[in-house]
């Protein structure tokens, strides 16, 4: 059985079909990315996943249990993070804060000991902040530990959330157009954190991706959507090459 | 300028980031240790004033500032509180019970408005606040075999440990002061734990907070139960310090003076609460002064300017008219909200803190450091 599964999954808002019968499957390790034109259903995919939307129809699996009616923190805790298309931060809080918020799957301390502050909870702290501290080292974020988000910049904000999906130490992370908003500078900084989030910490990616460079630099599989429909499946050269998919871009 | 090299993980966590906080809250404490033994009894009463508003906004703030839930309605739950504590006594419950047993009961209902809140946001909210707290008020007027009704409720003096606590004793001044400072360890300790930074997410984005494993309704509704909880303890002191309260003394207007608490002081830290409570109090001396001092004083700078004996005595009764007019304390809490939202989002402490950073930064100073950047990219359709 794959690791993670989508089976008939459609998602009709009225009489529109933002997903219609899409079916595909991602492997352990691997870097899967949906392509296609705006309005394709690829961000509605990924809603579907984290739970924000219920699906009309259709069933998720995810390390051979149904996840279809987890409720949406239900998914960070199997080990499901992601970001998102418009950056979602928490605006007023510096980003060691928001990088915390990411542990919360793992803190394990009760109210009243929080308010009391007792030492199993400062050990628990200093734990979640060494682990926020390596991710910070791996994506390079030491200087802006303790500013504030509403000050930084774009490109370094999506750094941000990515660092803070990496928090949750999840199994399987969902990008949501991770290179959307960056120079070619930042793209490329970009596809190798992907590679190396798959080689060196074995996580498993589903991403949603624009830039064809980018697609083509880091992935493993392309599926390629249009109208809510699966038009091609396969390695990205593949994908590209296919008349549907050629003619969804570039118009029949 | 101080640099702070931070070596150690610790550092992040610790309450007082260095030395210097040690000091001033040092000499701080030391003042209000030996104020009550000191100031006049009438400063000292108002101060027990302070710090009851200032536990109460120190409540909201969990909500409001940090869970981003506004609430017009913590009249209700210091009501709640009050009257406990004034029930349980005729039937000579102890003190620590009667005070313990408020903060639960007053949670407990604060839990149970955080419910239908889950559903609410903004404005909405505000209403649904709103008409909790004049149900409160509705029940406290008619349930007459509990409250007494209209005709209102004797609280007697504190009775702790077989000494009686009389309200304007400095033990009770000490009392008070604990309960505002023990409230404020536990709102920084929350902070810095799981579930203060749970709230803070819910406040910036729910949809991000949920998508990070947080049960966004579980930690709203424990947001309302924690705010209400401290706001109950708040009103057991309140109900001591005033020896009698009725349904009138719990209406939206004091909700609103608890908006204005930590408006004014500023909603993103306790040191807000506690300045935000000395403006509050401070409002009633100052509308006292304005009553009796000014007409007079306006009269005297008109008669040096050669208005006449009979020009200066209508001036006088004009001014004085209008400084007892019965509307004059909400329109100048409406001036001052609004002035406060316009000029000074961050309130009083926020204020400091840019004087403070105007003195370190020297003469690097700019404006804009503070200005508040639009987010335009800002997604609105996951909500």
């Amino acid at each position: 059985m794959s690791y993670f599964r989508a089976e008939n999954l459609s998602l009709h808002f009225g009489g529109l079909k933002a997903v219609d019968a899409v079916s595909f499957a991602v492997e352990k390790g691997e870097i899967l990315s949906i392509i296609g034109p705006n309005g394709a259903g690829k961000s509605s995919i990924f809603n579907l996943v984290s739970r924000i939307y219920n699906p009309t129809s259709g069933r998720i699996f995810f390390e051979d249990q149904d996840i279809t009616d987890e409720p949406a923190f239900g998914i960070a805790k199997l080990g499901i993070a992601r970001t998102f298309q418009n950056i979602e931060l928490f605006e007023n809080a510096t980003v060691l804060s928001n990088l915390l918020v990411g542990r919360h799957r793992h803190s394990t301390t009760q109210l009243w000991q929080e308010l009391l502050f007792l030492p199993s909870v400062r050990a628990n702290e200093k734990v979640h902040r060494r682990r926020v501290e390596q991710v910070i080292e791996f994506l390079d974020l030491e200087p802006y530990r303790d500013k504030l988000i509403s000050g930084l910049p774009y490109g370094v904000r999506k750094v941000i959330e990515l660092a803070r999906a990496l928090c949750t130490e999840p199994k399987l992370i969902l990008l949501d157009e991770p290179s959307s908003g960056l120079n070619v500078e930042e793209t490329a900084d970009m596809s190798f954190w992907i590679r190396d989030m798959k080689t060196e910490l074995g996580i498993t990616v589903l991403m949603v991706e624009h830039d064809m460079t980018l697609v083509n630099r880091v992935s493993d599989r392309v599926i390629a959507l249009n109208y809510g429909r699966v038009l091609a499946m396969g390695s990205p050269a593949e994908v590209q090459r296919h008349p549907d998919v050629v003619a969804a871009y570039l118009g029949a | 300028m101080r640099f702070m090299f931070k070596t150690d993980y610790e550092d992040d966590i610790k309450l007082f980031p260095h030395g210097g906080y040690i000091v001033t809250y040092g000499i701080l404490l030391a003042f209000l240790a030996v104020a009550p033994f000191v100031l006049s009894s009438y400063l000292v009463s108002q101060m027990v004033f302070v710090f009851i508003y200032a536990t109460v906004g120190v409540g909201l703030m969990i909500l409001t500032g940090f869970t981003g839930q506004a609430s017009l309605g913590h009249a209700a739950f210091l009501a709640i509180g009050a009257y406990t504590a004034g029930y349980l006594q005729q039937y000579n419950v102890p003190f620590p019970v009667y005070f313990l047993v408020a903060g639960v009961l007053t949670g407990t209902v604060g839990a149970m408005v955080g419910f239908p809140a889950l559903r609410l946001q903004g404005i909405y909210l505000v209403i649904a606040t709103i008409s909790f707290a004049f149900i409160i008020e509705e029940i406290l007027a008619r349930w007459e075999s509990v409250t007494h009704g209209n005709e209102g409720m004797r609280v007697k003096a504190l009775q702790f440990l077989g000494t009686t606590v009389s309200r304007d004793s400095p033990s009770f001044y000490f009392l008070c002061l604990a309960v505002l400072a023990i409230t404020i360890l536990a709102t920084l300790n929350l902070l810095r734990s799981p579930t203060g930074r749970a709230f803070v997410a819910i406040r910036d984005s729910e949809t991000a907070a949920r998508s990070m494993g947080v049960n966004v309704s579980l930690y709203k509704v424990k947001s309302f139960a924690i705010s209400a909880a401290i706001t109950g303890f708040a009103g057991v002191l309140f109900a001591h310090k005033l020896s009698f309260i009725s349904p009138e003394m719990f209406t939206l207007q004091l909700s609103i003076e608890f908006i204005i608490v930590i408006l004014i002081g500023g909603a993103f830290s306790p040191h807000g609460a506690v300045l935000g409570a000395i403006f509050i109090v401070m409002i009633d001396p100052f509308l006292t002064y304005l009553k009796d001092d000014v007409p007079g004083m306006i009269a005297a700078v008109a008669a040096t300017f050669g208005a006449g004996a009979e020009m200066a005595a209508t001036i006088k009764t004009n001014v004085a008219a209008f400084a007892s007019a019965n509307g004059l304390k909400g329109a100048i809490y409406g001036v001052i909200i609004v002035v406060f939202v316009l000029f000074e989002p961050l309130g009083l402490y926020g204020r400091w803190l840019k004087i403070k950073l105007f003195f370190q930064l020297f003469p690097l100073y700019k404006r804009a450091t503070f200005k508040r950047q639009k987010i335009y990219v800002k997604s609105e359709r996951n909500r």
